[in-house]
């Protein structure tokens, strides 16, 4: 996902990235207690939606047809794909504030891949605390599961998570360029990134067959999770879809990817500096 | 009184010169709305009476909660002034002639009134669009639901500004002021309607000061508060004093403890 103009780079795009990110958390730990204290707060955050699973499950046996393991296990691998995804990408937050104080210009003249750049913009270590939840929770859902582990599930569980973040990261880089268009609009991108995130870790009937078929097909995050689990747990597909689909994630991630490489090279190439 | 006035009038203004912003943000919160009403209706389908709610019950408080999310500041994790005293900026503010914490109700006040306007309504009325919701007709619930959700706004502002005093002492308030957005997301009911989390957790979270912020306001509109109209407004009351006395003993004591670096 590199820009036009390669040739007088000093770095390659994901070595200035990982230069950066380094740079960015020497700068925050700098405040080590507010820092300590944010990755605590991150860690307690992805709780809150597992304590809201797990008190859906004190009311009822199944949602959806889903048991408390099953759910779990959509949760461990969305959480854990998204995590991944907000480490790497989404310094793309801030780039509404760089458009509009300007510093997106100074992006744009220095020799370095301008994503990169975006990417690893305020990076800080505290992300890492959103992955624990998912890690300890997906664990104990394989442990419970009652899913007999042959060699093509282990692939397809493993994929899911390294699609999942793939789709994320795609999905980070397509709703910054939303700020190219309207610089107001930022929370806009929030429904689609928390928003799937969120509507992910649910099985997908609950939203019903329009909004279903729409999250497979338009914003293609029934890819994320839903459709490979279903193999791994062995369920039909609620909405009659063909079962190709479950081994389509990798396709959908290089897709989404491809888009959202076009976006971003389409959205700097015409971007106009806000001019104050 | 007419500075703090005029605090919240410009304070107003200035939230409301930012008007595609905020639809944004509106935008946002009716498909967060929708998110959580598709799970609660999922959880109601299977038990169609919770908590003396029904899935009607449920689905307006999703969207009515998403609606009070921005005026009621829930993800805000303190007041404009956090970053001031970080800054150094607030040495300014402790030289004006009025009273410190009066200042920042005001200006805070003024931002949460003009998200009031621009972004509690689309998400309800969005969602009573396209799904089946109870909102009263009569203007008797709708009258306390305002006076709860004036009390609730109090407390609310209370606890920021304890999370903003903190700088003070340690500089930086953004590691507690975060914790405290973490757990006011919780304790206030976004997640998920306090009534239906079971046991002594249950009981613990109707008696937080967040449970006041919005899922009192929303039982009294929906007229399943025990204890009634009158309970919630006594309740929320001792909250909002103890957290502003609280605030006042702060601020007092902060006062004391700030250095103005001359230059």
């Amino acid at each position: 996902m590199a820009d036009t103009e390669t040739d007088d780079r000093p770095y390659w795009g994901p070595a200035a990235y990982l230069l950066l990110v380094r740079m960015w958390m020497r700068s925050a730990s700098q405040y080590r207690v507010s820092l300590v204290l944010t990755t605590l707060a991150q860690l307690f955050t992805t709780c809150l939606d597992l304590i809201a699973i797990l008190v859906i499950y004190t009311h009822v046996q199944t949602i959806a047809g889903f048991t408390l393991p099953e759910t779990l296990y959509l949760y461990g691998t969305t959480r854990l794909a998204f995590g991944l995804s907000d480490i790497v990408a989404s310094g793309v937050e801030d780039l509404p504030t760089m458009i509009r104080m300007g510093d997106f210009d100074l992006v744009l003249i220095r020799p370095v891949s301008s994503l990169a750049q975006v990417l690893a913009d305020q990076f800080t270590p505290k992300r890492f605390g959103k992955l624990v939840t998912p890690v300890l929770t997906l664990g104990w859902a394989l442990h419970a599961l009652p899913v007999h582990w042959t060699a093509a599930r282990i692939a397809v569980c493993v994929g899911t998570v390294v699609c999942g973040f793939v789709l994320y990261c795609a999905l980070w880089v397509l709703t910054g360029c939303i700020s190219f268009v309207a610089v107001d609009a930022q929370e806009v991108a929030n429904s689609f990134t928390y928003g799937s995130e969120n509507a992910t870790e649910y099985p997908l009937t609950i939203f019903g067959r329009p909004l279903g078929l729409a999250l497979t097909f338009v914003l293609p995050v029934a890819f994320v999770t839903w459709q490979p689990s279903l193999y791994v747990l062995g369920h039909a597909d609620p909405f009659g879809l063909p079962g190709f689909l479950r081994f389509a994630s990798p396709l959908a991630a290089a897709l989404l990817s491809g888009l959202a490489a076009l976006a971003w090279r389409g959205c700097v190439r015409h971007y106009r500096s806000t001019g104050s | 009184m007419r500075v703090y006035l005029t605090a919240v009038r410009l304070s107003l203004r200035r939230y409301l010169a930012y008007r595609s912003s905020a639809l944004a943000g509106a935008f946002t919160n009716t498909v967060f709305g929708c998110l959580r009403a598709l799970v609660l209706i999922a959880l109601w389908k299977q038990k169609p009476e919770l908590s003396g709610w029904d899935q009607t019950d449920a689905v307006t408080y999703a969207f009515v909660t998403q609606g009070l999310v921005t005026p009621m500041g829930i993800f805000m994790n303190s007041t404009e002034l956090g970053p001031r005293i970080r800054s150094g900026d607030v040495a300014v503010d402790l030289y004006r002639p009025v009273d410190f914490q009066a200042w920042w109700l005001s200006l805070d006040l003024g931002r949460a009134l003009g998200a009031g306007m621009l972004r509690t309504v689309p998400p309800v009325v969005v969602g009573s669009l396209l799904f089946p919701v109870r909102l009263p007709t009569s203007p008797l619930p709708w009258a306390e639901f305002v006076v709860c959700c004036g009390i609730g706004y109090l407390i609310s502002f209370g606890l920021r500004y304890l999370a903003s005093l903190v700088a003070f002492w340690t500089m930086d308030e953004r590691g507690t002021a975060s914790i405290l957005v973490a757990v006011g997301m919780f304790c206030s009911g976004l997640i998920i309607p306090l009534s239906i989390v079971p046991g002594t957790l249950g009981a613990v979270l109707l008696h937080t000061p967040w449970a006041a912020v919005a899922q009192m306001p929303i039982n009294v509109l929906l007229g399943t508060q025990s204890g009634g109209f009158g309970y919630a407004v006594a309740f929320a009351s001792v909250w909002a004093v103890l957290l502003l006395v609280a605030g006042r003993l702060v601020t007092d004591a902060a006062r004391h403890k700030v250095v103005v670096q001359g230059g």
